[in-house]
């Protein structure tokens, strides 16, 4: 096979571009501007460390069933960490979005960060929600039964019925987590792609300090 | 000609210092962190596990209100038998503005509740002779006769007594029989079992004893005595003092305000629902809206975000971010 062939390859001209566009020094980078150094910044890597925290006790879940926590003070246990799991997720993630805002993350090309970050936040709020109707107990009767008319009165009910446990538990076991994950593997492969967002010039003492 | 620099839009270039910094190390002690502060939450608090409930524990604590719901489902008065689309074609369903969304979609869950709720079930029932000639005779009749039964019926008094439903109206037909066999079934738990394996053996689908459930009183009060009511935040909320999808209060908080709660509370739900999708749609694009995209600006809560860098690079006399020149080389 020719040097020209292996050029117009697809494989070959994805990988170049894949590795122009994300060396291995800035997928994983060993330095960081000095501006980085708030606690706004702990926020980004405490949503991601507590979403692998909700994945692994929804896997642990997963495997058992849905009726296992019920049944099972360990079950119960492992039911609780992933509910805690969730709030500390949202919470990290929610700080994360305002800090985003309050430092206009989009700028510099940086728009389509925001983007996907607003979108991951919304199909994590459907994975959640979905959980809340799977639970099997009294909270996803009552939750389910209320939400079912706002899902309804927009014509989505008619294929997403919160009602059908076993179509929201498939919902939240795989097809919301994929969603989740790969919207964030998104997110965070356009963060490093652009980098950090530098702060606004300072104009404290009424001129461009350039 | 160099393009005008847009403070909102544009980043300055950062020509400043860099300083080492291990991500993986970082990444490791996040985890480690937030798995020991979710074990501690999970110890202090757990988590709520109330049982579910059941129409055999409804007809039992309050067989009235089953069997009053049950002729609500049978005469198409209840909630679900006038809901309208996914359901039925008994209404429109809710509007968005002059749009009636759901019902170009149609019905795709199809749910006769007098079928579905009350008569099928009854014949499910072992042989019971006066039964089995009452749903003949129901069957024959007009649907002038069956309104005229259910009519009467519905102007007698109900009441529970021996076990068994009672109604003091007379020329009701098969109704009263219906009623009484119903709510018997329903205190065996044979109706759950009927409604929940309609669609056979296996199942995982509780559409049906789920809107049978919430047509009544007995459920929705429960509900309230947990402040999990609609008027409550109830969406948002949990049992107990759980923190519950607190990521939901703003939409939960317009079923609170006007109009949504008062002009437009017969098609609340969509009217919330559009809201929310307008605001999404808007937030995701507020890098695009002039004026919106300035508030971080003007708000300067920026400045405490990086109060560190702006005080370094005032005493440093200014290495901030520069909008020319090349950028600058990392350094470890």
């Amino acid at each position: 096979m020719s040097t020209t062939e292996i050029d117009r390859q697809w494989t070959t001209k994805f990988r170049r571009r894949l590795t122009t566009a994300l060396p291995s020094e800035k997928l994983l980078p060993d330095t960081q501007p000095s501006y980085v150094a708030s606690w706004i910044y702990v926020f980004g890597v405490a949503t991601l460390s507590s979403m692998m925290v909700v994945i692994g006790t929804g896997c642990i879940l997963a495997i058992m069933g849905p009726l296992w926590w019920h049944e099972s003070s360990v079950g119960h246990f492992v039911n609780s960490l992933h509910l805690w799991s969730v709030e500390v997720f949202f919470f990290a993630m929610v700080v994360h979005l305002w800090g985003k805002f309050f430092m206009a993350a989009w700028r510099g090309k940086r728009q389509l960060v925001w983007m996907t970050g607003v979108v991951t936040f919304l199909a994590s709020v459907a994975t959640a929600f979905t959980g809340y109707v799977s639970q099997t107990n009294f909270d996803s009767q009552w939750i389910s039964t209320q939400a079912k008319d706002g899902i309804n009165a927009t014509g989505g009910g008619a294929f997403f019925n919160v009602l059908n446990t076993g179509q929201m538990f498939m919902w939240h076991i795989v097809l919301m987590p994929i969603a989740a994950v790969v919207l964030t593997g998104l997110h965070i492969l356009l963060v490093r792609y652009r980098g950090v967002v530098p702060p606004f010039e300072d104009t404290s003492a009424g001129k461009v300090r350039a | 000609m160099a393009k005008k620099f847009r403070p909102d839009v544009d980043a300055p270039e950062y020509k400043g210092r860099y300083y080492p910094y291990d991500i993986i190390k970082e990444g490791t002690i996040a985890l480690v962190v937030v798995s020991l502060l979710v074990v501690g939450l999970a110890i202090l608090f757990g988590s709520p596990d109330d049982p579910a409930v059941t129409l055999k524990e409804w007809s039992t604590a309050q067989p009235v209100d089953f069997a009053t719901t049950a002729l609500s489902e049978l005469n198409g008065t209840s909630g679900v038998a006038g809901y309208g689309p996914p359901y039925n074609s008994a209404s429109d369903g809710q509007k968005i503005g002059p749009f009636p969304v759901a019902k170009w979609v149609g019905v795709h869950i199809p749910v006769d509740t007098a079928q579905d709720f009350v008569l099928m079930p009854l014949t499910t029932l072992p042989d019971v002779p006066a039964l089995t000639t009452g749903l003949r005779v129901w069957s024959a009749a007009s649907e002038t006769q069956k309104t005229a039964w259910l009519d009467a019926y519905a102007k007698g008094t109900m009441s529970f007594a021996n076990g068994k439903i009672t109604d003091t109206a007379t020329g009701a037909g098969p109704v009263p029989l219906f009623m009484t066999e119903l709510t018997s079934m329903a205190r065996t738990g044979a109706l759950d079992a009927d409604l929940i394996a309609g669609h056979g053996y296996y199942t995982t689908d509780y559409t049906k004893p789920l809107l049978f459930l919430s047509d009544g009183q007995w459920f929705p009060s429960i509900a309230a005595n947990d402040h999990l009511s609609g008027d409550q935040w109830g969406m948002m909320n949990e049992l107990g003092n759980y923190p519950g999808q607190a990521w939901l209060w703003l939409y939960t908080m317009w079923y609170q305000v006007p109009p949504y709660s008062t002009s437009w509370a017969a098609n609340a739900d969509a009217m919330v629902w559009a809201t929310m999708m307008v605001l999404t749609v808007l937030l995701a694009l507020l890098p695009f809206i002039p004026g919106v995209r300035s508030i971080p600006r003007w708000t300067r809560v920026y400045r405490l975000i990086w109060r560190e860098h702006y005080r370094a690079t005032a005493q440093e006399g200014g290495a901030s971010p520069s909008r020319e020149g090349p950028p600058s080389t990392p350094t470890a």
